[in-house]
């Protein structure tokens, strides 16, 4: 299952996707870091077009269990405005076995970023530098 | 033809506006987003996006229909 909130999302770490048949459990935390390129951080600024962004969601999920060998695999991604060190993504995959569980996470963090419509602007420390919208530069030409 | 418009990120802060429905007489999104990036003078170019229609993924040659709902994707940054 996708999810978007817009409150915090640490509790969502409580979580047990555990089943009998499961043999392990990787997590990915998407965390507000205080720089980027350079410039010292103070805050995010997440927007989510929500209805578009819920349908990839789960659409990324779909192909992650198509194409790795898991039991399980949930993500959520919080929106608004985050601080430093606040959760921004949160990912669980449950498999019989390590290595699929691993590179499914994986999987889904590398297409959340190219293909859910979210977005995030970075607010500077220095406030003689304007806020912007960022993006991964390798990703975003079509 | 009518067509509803909403904007997210830089082209809504550009646009001012989050909504709004326009008259048009083209149908295709890459003509219409022609005409909305004079009028608000957006700052990215066509092949920096991506389009929706109807919340769903759709290619800039998409005919639309009045009353459809029109999105333009900037670069997304999830994560």
């Amino acid at each position: 299952m996708f999810e978007i909130s817009s409150t915090s999302i640490e509790e969502y770490k409580n979580k047990s996707f555990v089943t009998p048949e499961c043999g392990g459990v990787v997590t990915f935390e998407g965390r507000v870091r205080n720089h980027n390129e350079g410039q010292s951080v103070e805050s995010l600024e997440y927007e989510v077009y929500d209805v578009l962004a819920l349908k990839e969601g789960e659409k990324i999920l779909k192909e992650t269990k198509g194409k790795f060998d898991i039991l399980d695999a949930f993500c959520v991604h919080r929106v608004g405005h985050l601080q430093i060190g606040d959760l921004a993504v949160w990912i669980a995959v449950t498999s019989k076995h390590r290595r699929d569980a691993f590179r499914a996470c994986e999987f889904i963090i590398d297409e959340v970023k190219k293909t859910v419509p979210i977005w995030k602007k970075e607010h500077y420390a220095d406030k003689s530098i304007d806020s912007k919208w960022v993006f991964c530069e390798e990703d975003h030409r079509h | 033809m009518k067509i509803n418009i909403k904007y997210f990120a830089s082209l809504r802060e550009q646009a001012n506006k989050s909504e709004e429905i326009i008259e048009t007489t083209y149908a295709k999104p890459s003509e219409i987003y022609n005409e909305l990036k004079k009028k608000y003078n957006f700052s990215l170019e066509l092949n920096e996006l991506k389009v929706a229609v109807n919340d769903c993924y759709e290619d800039f040659n998409y005919e639309m229909k009045e009353m459809d709902t029109l999105v333009y994707i900037p670069p997304v940054a999830g994560g």
